[in-house]
C-alpha cells in the first residue's frame, strides 16, 4: 500500500516499523487509608525526585547532542516540576481528601490547565504543553509505564508516532532510528526540524497512517517525495534499495564539502549563505556547510499568533542566529516583510485589490513606526552579540530608504542613551526586487552597504505576473532576457560603487541559474539549506571564466528555453 | 512589606521576565508574593505567575513576608521596573 503525506527530511529508509505508544495513561481514583497517607506523601516526592533527575539528564543529553536552544526546553519542565503551588497543591489534596497521588496530580494539572486555557497567549500555550509533558512523566513513574520504550529500540527500525514532543526526539537514536512517519504536523513542525536537523529521512502529515500500521510491517519512507510504502512488492524494495545507496553515496560525497571554501577551480572565491525563518533552521543551515545567513525573514515570528512578538522575544531570537554563527560569518535580517500575500490578522489591514503591490513590507513599517522600531531595537541589540546586517525589505524610492534609516538612526540614540550595546557599525542593505530600483541601482548603491536582490519579487513586477496565479505561471521567467539584462545592471552598478551583491530568491538555488549569475559576478547566494552542498559542488569545479563565457552568451539569447538548454548542454 | 510597581516590560509579565522574577524570589527565604486587582499569588510559583496574566503597565503590588524582606522587595522591584 502506498500513503503520501508531507515531505518533512529528504531521504530513502528501508525497515520494520516500531510503533511509539502514546501511552495511553489511565488514572484512577482511590481512597488512602488514613494511615498511610505519610507514605503517600513520600510516594509523591519520590516521583518528583526521579522525574527532576531524568529530566536534568534529558536537558544535558540535548545540549550536547543537539544545542543549547533545544536544551531550554527542560529548563521549562523542572521550572514546573519545581513549582511550589503545583506540589503543594498535590500534597494538599492527598493529605485533606485523602485520594491517591495520581488522582491529585490529574486535578492539579487540570486546575492549571484550566486557567491557562482562557488565556489567549502563545507563551501561554507553550507552558500547558509543557505541564501536560511533565505531569504525563510524573504519573508514568507513579505508574510503572515504561515510558523511554525510545531507548529500548535494538534494532534499525522506522518511528511511527502520532506527532513527536521535544522529550521524544531528544533520546532518538540515529543509529537505530532509520526513518520517522507522523500522522500530525507541516514541514515547520518541530519533528519535521529535528529529522532534518538529524538527517533521518522523515515523512509527517500521515493523518491516520499510524493507526492503521501494525508493529513489524515492513516499510519504505521516501522522504525527498514525501511518500510510505507498506509492506511494498519485491520490486519496488529492490528499486529503493538502489535510490537509497545512491542517495547515500551523493550524500556522503557533498558532505565533504562542508567546511570547504566556495571557490572555482580559477581561485574565483563566492559566498554560499542560507534563507531561514527561525533559530531551528539556523541549525540545519549549519550542518549543511552555509557559510553565513543571506536572509533572515523575520516575518515568521509574527505569523501563526494572536499579537505582535515583543522586543525581548524578537531580540532572543535574532541573538541565537547571531551568536551560532560568531563575528567571522555575516546574519542578514530582513525588516518586517508583511502585507502581500502574507496578512497578519491581528493588525486589521484591509483588504486589497492588488496586494502585491499594496501595503506591505517597508511601506507598512513607515507608517507603523511603532511596529518597525520595536524590531529595529531588537535587532540592533542582537547586533552586539555577532555579525548581524539590516536588510530592508521593497524599498521604490530614495525616499523610503533615507526615511528607514531615519528611524533605525533615532533607535541608535535611543539605545545610546540608555546605554545598551549594539554594532555600531552595523551594516545596512536593500533588496533590489522593483524593477524601478534596478533601473536606477547605482544611485541606491551609493546609500547602501549591500545590495540582494529578491528574485521572486522582482520576476513578478518585471513581467506585470502574479506569482501566486497558476493561469499566468508561463510569464514566471526567471531566464527571461528582460530579467537577466536587470540582474547584470544590478551587479555591475553595484560593483562600481565598491559594494557586494546577493541574491535572495528561488533563483539563487537553482542549479541551472547558477553558472550564469556566477558569471555575471553575483558574489553571494543565498538559498534554502539542503541546495547549498549541490551549489558548492559546482562551483568547486566550474572555472569562473567558463561561467563569464556563458553568462555572455545567454544575454545574447532571446528564448528563456534556449537559454535553459544551453546552460545545461555546457554543464554536462 | 509592600509596595505598589507599574509594570515596564511591553511584553507583561510572560516568558523571560515572569522565569527571571521566580528564579529571583525562589532565592529568598521569605514568602514573596503578588497581587493583581483581587488575586494574590505566590510568587515562587511560575504556573501561578503566568495564570495571573500580567500585561504592561499594569499595577502589581508586591508583599515580602519573612526573613530578607526588605532585600526581596528590593530585589523584585529591581527586576519589575527593569
Amino acid at each position: 500500500m502506498e500513503y503520501t503525506g508531507i515531505s518533512a527530511a529528504s531521504g530513502y529508509a528501508l525497515g520494520p516499523a516500531f510503533l511509539l505508544q502514546d501511552s495511553k495513561i489511565q488514572v484512577v481514583k482511590s481512597e488512602v487509608p488514613k494511615e498511610n497517607l505519610n507514605s503517600e506523601i513520600l510516594r509523591f516526592e519520590e516521583a518528583l525526585g526521579k522525574a527532576a533527575h531524568e529530566l536534568e539528564a534529558i536537558k544535558e543529553k540535548t545540549r550536547q547532542t543537539i544545542g543549547a536552544e533545544e536544551a531550554e526546553i527542560f529548563s521549562a519542565h523542572i521550572m514546573v516540576l519545581e513549582d511550589p503551588e503545583y506540589s503543594g497543591a498535590i500534597k494538599e489534596l492527598i493529605r485533606a481528601e485523602a485520594w491517591n497521588t495520581e488522582w491529585a496530580i490529574q486535578e492539579v494539572t487540570n486546575r492549571f490547565l484550566g486557567l491557562f486555557a482562557s488565556m489567549d497567549n502563545e507563551y501561554i500555550r507553550e507552558r500547558a504543553a509543557d505541564l501536560r509533558d511533565v505531569s504525563n512523566r510524573l504519573l508514568r513513574h507513579l505508574l510503572g509505564i515504561r515510558s523511554q520504550s525510545l531507548s529500548e529500540i535494538t534494532e534499525k527500525v522506522v518511528l511511527f508516532a502520532h506527532d513527536l514532543t521535544p522529550s521524544d526526539t531528544a533520546q532518538l537514536d540515529k543509529d537505530k532510528v532509520v526513518g520517522i512517519v507522523t500522522n500530525i504536523g507541516g514541514r515547520t513542525s518541530h519533528s519535521a526540524i529535528m529529522a532534518r536537523s538529524m538527517e533521518i529521512p522523515a515523512v509527517v502529515g500521515m493523518q491516520d497512517l499510524v493507526e492503521k500500521i501494525k508493529a513489524g510491517d515492513f516499510v519504505i519512507v521516501d522522504g525527498s517525495e514525501g511518500k510510505v510504502f507498506v509492506n511494498p512488492t519485491e520490486d519496488l524494495i529492490k528499486s529503493y534499495k538502489g535510490k537509497q545507496t545512491r542517495y547515500e553515496a551523493q550524500r556522503q560525497e557533498l558532505k565533504k564539502l562542508v567546511s570547504q571554501p566556495s571557490m572555482t577551480p580559477d581561485g574565483h572565491q563566492v559566498e554560499l549563505v542560507a534563507n531561514i525563518g527561525n533559530p531551528q533552521d539556523a541549525l540545519v543551515a549549519v550542518t549543511n556547510g552555509a557559510e553565513g545567513i543571506g536572509l533572515y525573514r523575520t516575518e515568521f515570528l509574527y505569523m501563526g499568533r494572536q499579537e505582535l512578538p515583543s522586543e525581548e522575544e524578537q531580540f532572543e531570537a535574532y541573538k541565537a542566529v547571531a551568536v551560532m554563527f560568531g563575528k567571522e560569518h555575516p546574519v542578514v535580517i530582513r525588516s518586517l516583510d508583511i502585507g502581500g500575500d502574507k496578512a497578519l490578522p491581528y493588525l486589521d489591514m484591509p483588504k486589497e485589490m492588488n496586494p502585491f503591490l499594496g501595503y506591505r513590507a517597508i511601506r507598512l513599517c513607515l507608517d507603523r513606526t511603532d511596529i518597525f522600531r520595536t524590531q529595529l531595537r531588537a535587532i540592533l541589540r542582537a547586533s552586539a552579540y555577532g555579525n548581524i546586517r539590516l536588510m530592508y525589505p521593497m524599498i521604490a524610492t530614495l525616499e523610503e530608504l533615507k526615511g528607514a534609516n531615519k528611524v533605525l538612526e533615532t533607535v541608535k540614540q535611543e539605545l545610546l542613551a540608555e546605554t545598551i550595546p549594539f554594532n555600531k557599525g552595523l551594516e545596512v542593505g536593500m533588496m533590489v526586487e522593483i524593477p524601478a530600483v534596478a533601473v536606477m541601482a547605482d544611485r541606491f548603491a551609493k546609500e547602501v552597504d549591500f545590495f540582494s536582490i529578491g528574485t521572486n519579487d522582482l520576476i513578478q513586477y518585471t513581467m506585470a505576473a502574479d506569482r501566486t496565479n497558476e493561469t499566468v505561471s508561463y510569464l514566471y521567467q526567471p531566464f527571461n532576457l528582460a530579467l537577466l539584462r536587470l540582474i547584470r545592471g544590478v551587479i555591475e552598478a553595484a560593483h562600481k560603487a565598491g559594494i557586494r551583491v546577493a541574491m535572495c530568491g528561488e533563483m539563487a538555488g537553482d542549479l541551472t541559474a547558477f553558472p550564469i549569475l556566477l558569471g555575471l559576478g553575483l558574489d553571494e547566494f543565498s538559498m534554502s539549506a539542503s541546495s547549498i552542498l549541490p551549489a558548492r559542488a559546482l562551483v568547486r569545479q566550474l572555472p569562473w571564466r567558463k561561467a563569464q563565457l556563458i553568462a555572455e552568451a545567454v544575454l545574447e539569447m532571446d528564448n528563456p528555453q534556449e537559454i535553459d538548454v544551453y546552460v545545461k548542454q555546457k554543464m554536462q | 512589606m509592600e509596595k505598589t510597581f507599574t509594570i515596564k516590560s511591553p511584553s507583561g509579565l510572560h516568558a523571560r521576565p515572569a522565569a527571571l522574577l521566580v528564579q529571583k524570589a525562589g532565592s529568598f527565604p521569605c514568602d514573596v508574593f503578588l497581587v493583581k486587582g483581587e488575586k494574590k499569588v505566590n510568587a515562587k510559583s511560575i504556573m501561578s505567575l503566568l495564570a495571573l496574566g500580567i500585561e504592561a503597565n499594569e499595577e502589581i503590588v508586591v508583599i515580602t513576608e519573612g526573613e530578607k524582606e526588605a532585600e526581596a522587595l528590593q530585589a523584585i522591584g529591581e527586576l519589575l521596573e527593569a
